[in-house]
């Protein structure tokens, strides 16, 4: 079984995020981590290959620029197999259809059985990336899933729904995302680490995908809103629950 | 001009952005609705009083509805030819919206907290970087594709017609549709309604796991009649039901008064409540962002501020 998990390198979300004046595209730096809600991906990925045993392929698909490739290494310290990595000057800034094409191109040029991507990205979250790769594979999707079970040609999950959950069922090949909720992630050990250096990362542009960036939408604007001013801050000292009791007779809920 | 706006509809009646989407797009055209679920007269009373001059209805049945809906749409959309199509941002909406944007090559703008159809161009208006920067985008691809914030327009009825009911036939799109809900189930939640509540409690990881860990919220909620929320680590970790998750990907609130224990202020979990008139946050690391966009903050240990706070409420 060959399984595609879309990651995705990330500013450090502990750090706070600027706009390139020039661009209006998030600033990158040439450090960045992977996002966080890609490593429930990962692993699901890495459970779902020990179960199948040695004939299953764990590769990494990102599409970014790659510069110190340090998130990349950390899930390939988890124990994926290997990474391709779309980079090309022209897909910075490129809009979540641009990069479904992109790495719909680089997933079906390595072959898969199953693709498994997170939900939404930390940084950009428009939460629309997986369904549009799933559509231009042309497979069916198992979505917000909190649950994964594999049988021999199926896969089946718990779906979030707004009132609860379904139970949803699929052949392979299909697109699976993951909700946080789904599996906790393996650390990389120390022998994780060190492989990490030597795996393999295959480095891919656009002519190499046959992909063409389109713009179909043009920033008018950017401007800060105006922010909440921080108010009182109190360090507790066993006495701090006082200040939210008076805060709540100030505002007459109590 | 003509708009189009995606309804689920859930238990016999239309999904809440539906409504609110309706309200907002009839101010400058004519509305019609995509609507996927089993079909009742309530539902299409309801969104006919909210603006929809036509509805064009789609029973998945036990298919997924995201790929058949989409496939469903694209084919449609070739002939009515709607200038705009809106969604919600609940997970089918989310998954409709991209499979329809590959099928026609449109892309989606995400997000969106304003809507203008302009004069020769659609501009949409988000927030990004947790709600501290304002962008204005101008869509140039036909359809434009726009997922909305929830509660970014109110919904309110007009004195609309009956609408026309279009029974739109279940498209064969082969392997891509071969997903099947062989379950449905419905986790119920307590306590006044989250999106509703003057007040609200809310949760993070900073609670820590359990039952019992939990309990002080819940105790909070119940003095202060309040209702209970949680970030997103907290509802995927199964502590309470996703229903109750304030953020990005859960549901948007702007009660009287937030209070967030254990909140670190991820941007996910800001944007759902930063409009909140008063926010009041307890967590033990000073430099938590939920502190910058607090009136009051308590630098300090939950499980010792919570007990203390309740029961000085208890006493009154």
């Amino acid at each position: 079984m060959r399984i595609a998990v879309c990651v995705k390198q990330i500013p450090d979300p502990a750090a706070p995020y600027d706009l390139d004046p020039a661009t209006n595209f998030v600033a990158r730096p040439d450090d960045q981590v992977l996002d966080d809600t890609d490593r429930y991906g990962v692993e699901v990925a890495l459970q779902l290959a020990e179960e199948v045993g040695e004939e299953a392929t764990v590769t990494l698909v990102s599409m970014s620029p790659s510069g110190t490739l340090q998130g990349i290494r950390q899930a390939l310290a988890m124990g994926a197999d290997r990474a391709v990595i779309i980079d090309d000057e022209a897909l910075r800034g490129a809009d979540a259809l641009t990069t479904a094409r992109a790495l719909a191109a680089a997933i079906k040029e390595d072959g898969f059985d199953l693709v498994i991507a997170g939900t939404e990205s930390t940084d950009g979250y428009a939460g629309v990336m997986p369904q549009q790769l799933a559509e231009l594979l042309d497979v069916p999707s198992l979505s917000f899933a909190r649950k994964v079970e594999k049988d021999d040609t199926k896969l089946r999950i718990e779906r979030q729904t707004q009132a609860g959950y379904n139970v949803v069922e699929a052949p392979l090949p299909a697109l699976l995302t993951v909700t946080s909720g789904v599996v906790e992630p393996r650390y990389p050990n120390f022998k994780g680490i060190m492989q990490a250096k030597k795996k393999p990362v295959e480095m891919k542009t656009c002519a190499d995908l046959g992909v063409e960036p389109v713009t179909q939408q043009v920033i008018q604007s950017v401007e800060p809103i105006a922010a909440r001013q921080a108010g009182e801050i109190v360090e507790d000292e066993g006495e701090g629950y006082l200040k939210i009791v008076e805060k709540l007779e100030e505002l007459k809920v109590i | 001009m003509t708009t189009w706006v995606f309804c689920e509809e859930l238990d016999g009646t239309p999904s809440a952005s539906s409504l609110e989407l309706l309200t907002k797009a009839r101010t400058w055209g004519d509305v019609e609705v995509f609507s996927v679920g089993a079909g009742s007269d309530d539902t299409f009373a309801a969104l006919g009083a909210h603006g929809a001059s036509k509805i064009y209805h789609l029973d998945p049945a036990d298919q997924l509805a995201a790929p058949v809906a989409a496939a469903a749409m694209a084919e449609l959309i070739g002939t009515a030819a709607p200038d705009i199509v809106i969604f919600g941002v609940g997970n089918t909406e989310r998954d409709v919206a991209g499979r329809l944007s590959a099928r026609l090559g449109s892309p989606v703008l995400s997000n969106a907290v304003e809507i203008d159809p302009g004069g020769d161009q659609v501009t949409v208006t988000n927030e990004i970087l947790g709600g501290t920067t304002r962008v204005v985008t101008a869509a140039t691809a036909s359809p434009v594709i726009v997922v909305t914030r929830p509660k970014a327009f109110p919904a309110e009825p007009t004195a609309g017609g009956t609408p026309e009911v279009v029974s739109v036939s279940l498209p064969d799109i082969g392997h891509a549709g071969a997903a099947i809900v062989l379950e449905r189930h419905i986790e119920e939640s307590e306590g006044p309604d989250l999106e509703a509540a003057a007040i609200v409690i809310s949760g993070g990881r900073g609670m820590g796991g359990g039952e019992e860990k939990w309990e002080p919220v819940t105790k909070l909620a119940n003095l202060l009649g309040g209702a209970v929320g949680a970030t997103r680590a907290v509802v995927d970790a199964g502590w309470v039901p996703y229903s109750l998750q304030v953020g990005q990907t859960g549901k948007t609130v702007k009660p009287d008064v937030y209070i967030a224990c254990g909140i670190s202020g991820a941007m996910q979990h800001l944007v759902g409540m930063k409009d909140s008139s008063t926010i009041i946050a307890i967590n033990k690391d000073a430099d938590a962002p939920i502190f910058s966009v607090s009136d009051l903050g308590i630098v300090g240990d939950v499980h010792k501020v919570m007990p203390a706070l309740i029961s000085a409420l208890e006493a009154r």
